[in-house]
């Protein structure tokens, strides 16, 4: 009953959200929307695919932004005509999503079979390096990219514009949220969420544990690959330091500060992050105390460090936690089941 | 039949490319920029010499990381930042012990004028690292994924003050005269210095392993390893123990910061590669494991050593891939890594 209720005010404020988002390009200015909004809803989207992961698959994947960054590369390698690095084959952008898709899906795969025998903070570990990995092989392969990185990658025509690309990345991040809760309900995502908490329980039960991971590892690597073709369009060119392991971990914060166990998290970390990027010059006291643009990652870090010593489920868990005690104190009755241990939940059998 | 061929396709899965490999490297590769084994016998052992020189240094850094995962379950994604912190300490003191700042020669520098940097770095990432563990790791044990977000904020704070107080260029530490100079094997020239690191990491792990296995110390580690509730439970103080170990896991680092410092010199970003060197090399050889540090370290080493080697020339660059292909290998016969135990 009361956890029904919960949802139901739960969508209310998502379609609401939903709602401002939809009428923001009419008021907000031009930069607000393609530097700050756009940006967060890209970001968002593959911090979503993490958060997906460890919150129903207890799998903290930071190979994401590899992916992301692959897709872009593919991009990158298919449409560029002329210039000194990459393939250059001129294909048409739309033939060109489609082969970046299959390709960076393809590389999940692989990489999701090569670790989904591996649980926990050891999983963390083997897809970090798979990231790193990515990395190098981008900077040092100078065939498909070198260092400085491919420029000039036209979006196609439809979406060559800062509004219409702030709607596609808002349909798709809708999709994504929508898509990832409605997969939570289906036998697959009951399973997922099984083996989470138990995987040697579900394999005596009878499901193929490495074949579940394996699968939500391609799918999460998927949407990924999507949020990738957002960026290389929104961005113009794409070079390896999109992928640099501080990058990396910059999605994990970004997951952390949102609530890793917490899907609407992802997107909520990404605007912290971006605003955070973007107006932290123009805190009036900020230069007394040293926060200058240039120690952005001091304050980054000090940040994550407070949310996960204080608030372990980010931004979204002190949202939780103001509900439902103001819920408490407003006399109804709710049962104690906040989901407090969500970092916990997405690792289980670690100890 | 069959399941006989099932039990060994692990075997020769991993078989059929070492042989491959080896013998590529002795007969075949004569389009490299080495050339075939046989017939450039001292490209070959400098290569050799060049991938266990590399492992040596690995070792120092990853026996640091897999001592604190082994007996804690933490997973110190600081590592590479304490890497960095105590390479830069040891720099800037040994300029101050040379008594100049630019131009530093090996001539310039003794003995001493390494080693007490180096010690003193060591000292303060350990420092460093005794503190990150009592003030934010040691009243959340076993919650290792809280306890790995922790270290990497505290690895972009520390990183970024280093960025702050040292800049962007890259420094180098500068290996005593005393160990500087060439010798020739087989008419190639080698330097000697990369030999000293080479002992100074045997050094490090005769140390280590003597600690481990012939002291008090050691054996409550070893015991802690193994069944943590255990070793409470007989009174023994464990914080007392973790503290110790995290102390001389962080001075691992910032010894191999130093000597790190000294081989190829250090820049921001250091602290990341360090950390994957690291990452590869427990993967490799099995997270928790001294035995499985050095095992990796010399595979790891011997791959990154070879690969641009001995690649047909045009595809050097494509060397990298080459560890992912080390990685995938392992990982696909076990999951654990060579030493690892199934949790």
């Amino acid at each position: 009953m009361s956890t029904r209720r919960a949802l139901g005010g739960r969508s209310i404020v998502m379609l609401a959200v939903l709602g401002l988002l939809i009428v923001l390009p009419t008021f907000g200015s031009d930069f607000f929307v393609n530097f700050v909004v756009t940006r967060a809803l890209i970001l968002g989207l593959v911090a979503s695919t993490l958060v997906f992961l460890s919150a129903y698959g207890g799998m903290v994947s930071l190979a994401q932004l590899l992916s992301y960054g692959l897709a872009g590369f593919v991009i990158g390698n298919c449409v560029a005509e002329t210039g000194s690095k990459g393939l250059t084959l001129g294909l048409n952008p739309w033939v060109a999503v489609v082969v970046a898709l299959v390709i960076t899906t393809c590389v999940a795969v692989v990489l999701g079979a090569l670790s989904s025998r591996t649980f926990g903070i050891y999983f963390l570990m083997l897809t970090l390096t798979y990231a790193v990995i990515g990395y190098y092989v981008f900077g040092q392969v100078a065939t498909i990219s070198g260092f400085g990185g491919i420029t000039g990658i036209d979006p196609p025509k439809l979406f060559d514009g800062p509004v219409r690309l702030y709607y596609l990345a808002l349909g798709f991040s809708v999709l994504a949220y929508v898509g990832f809760r409605v997969i939570r309900r289906t036998p697959f995502g009951v399973a997922l969420e099984g083996i989470r908490d138990d995987p040697i329980r579900m394999a005596s039960l009878g499901f193929h544990v490495p074949l579940h991971r394996t699968l939500s590892f391609t799918l999460a690597g998927f949407v990924a690959a999507i949020a990738g073709v957002l960026n290389v369009w929104w961005n113009g060119q794409i070079d390896p330091n999109t992928i640099s392991i501080s990058e990396t971990i910059h999605l994990l914060i970004i997951a952390v500060i949102g609530g890793i166990g917490v899907l609407e998290g992802a997107w909520l970390g990404a605007l912290v992050y971006v605003a955070a990027n973007n107006y932290l010059r123009d805190l009036p006291f900020a230069d007394k105390v040293g926060l200058t643009p240039a120690r952005f990652n001091t304050v980054v870090g000090l940040l994550v460090l407070a949310i996960v010593v204080l608030s372990p489920d980010g931004l979204m868990g002190l949202v939780e936690r103001v509900r439902t005690g103001t819920k408490r104190r407003g006399g109804v009755s709710q049962p104690a089941a906040p989901p407090d241990n969500a970092l916990q939940a997405a690792l289980p059998n670690t100890s | 039949m069959l399941a006989v061929w099932r039990r060994r396709l692990p075997a020769i899965m991993v078989g059929l490319p070492i042989v491959f490999v080896v013998s590529w490297v002795l007969f075949f590769a004569t389009g490299t920029p080495s050339g075939a084994a046989v017939d450039e016998p001292g490209e070959f052992l400098v290569t050799l010499l060049d991938g266990l020189t590399f492992a040596g240094l690995m070792f120092v850094v990853a026996s640091g990381f897999t001592l604190i995962f082994g007996l804690m379950r933490t997973v110190n994604m600081a590592h590479g930042a304490l890497f960095l912190l105590a390479a830069y300490i040891a720099i800037e003191l040994q300029q101050k012990m040379a008594g100049k700042s630019r131009n530093l020669e090996p001539e310039d520098v003794s003995i001493a004028s390494w080693v007490v940097p180096m010690l003193v770095g060591a000292l303060a990432a350990a420092v460093l690292g005794l503190v990150i563990q009592q003030v934010f790791l040691r009243w959340n044990q076993g919650q290792d994924l809280r306890q790995a977000l922790i270290t990497v904020a505290i690895s972009v704070i520390v990183a970024d003050q280093l960025l702050a107080r040292f800049g962007g260029l890259a420094k180098r530490m500068v290996w005593p005269a005393a160990v500087t100079h060439f010798f020739t094997i087989f008419g190639q020239r080698y330097a000697s210095s990369r030999l000293f690191m080479l002992s100074v990491a045997l050094l490090v792990g005769v140390l280590l392993w003597l600690w481990l296995n012939k002291t008090r110390m050691g054996l409550v580690i070893r015991a802690g390893v193994d069944d943590q509730g255990m070793v409470r439970a007989l009174g023994i103080n464990v914080n007392a123990v973790f503290a110790i170990t995290f102390f001389v896991g962080a001075f691992l680092a910032g010894m191999g910061g130093a000597m790190g410092a000294s081989f190829a010199g250090v820049a921001p970003g250091a602290d990341g590669q360090w950390l994957l060197n690291s990452l590869v090399v427990v993967i490799i050889g099995g997270l928790g494991s001294i035995k499985g540090a050095a095992a990796g370290s010399v595979l790891y080493g011997i791959v990154v050593a070879f690969s641009p080697a001995y690649l047909p020339t045009d595809y050097t660059f494509y060397a990298i891939i080459l560890t992912f292909v080390l990685l995938a290998v392992v990982l696909a016969v076990r999951p654990y890594g060579l030493f690892g135990r199934v949790e």
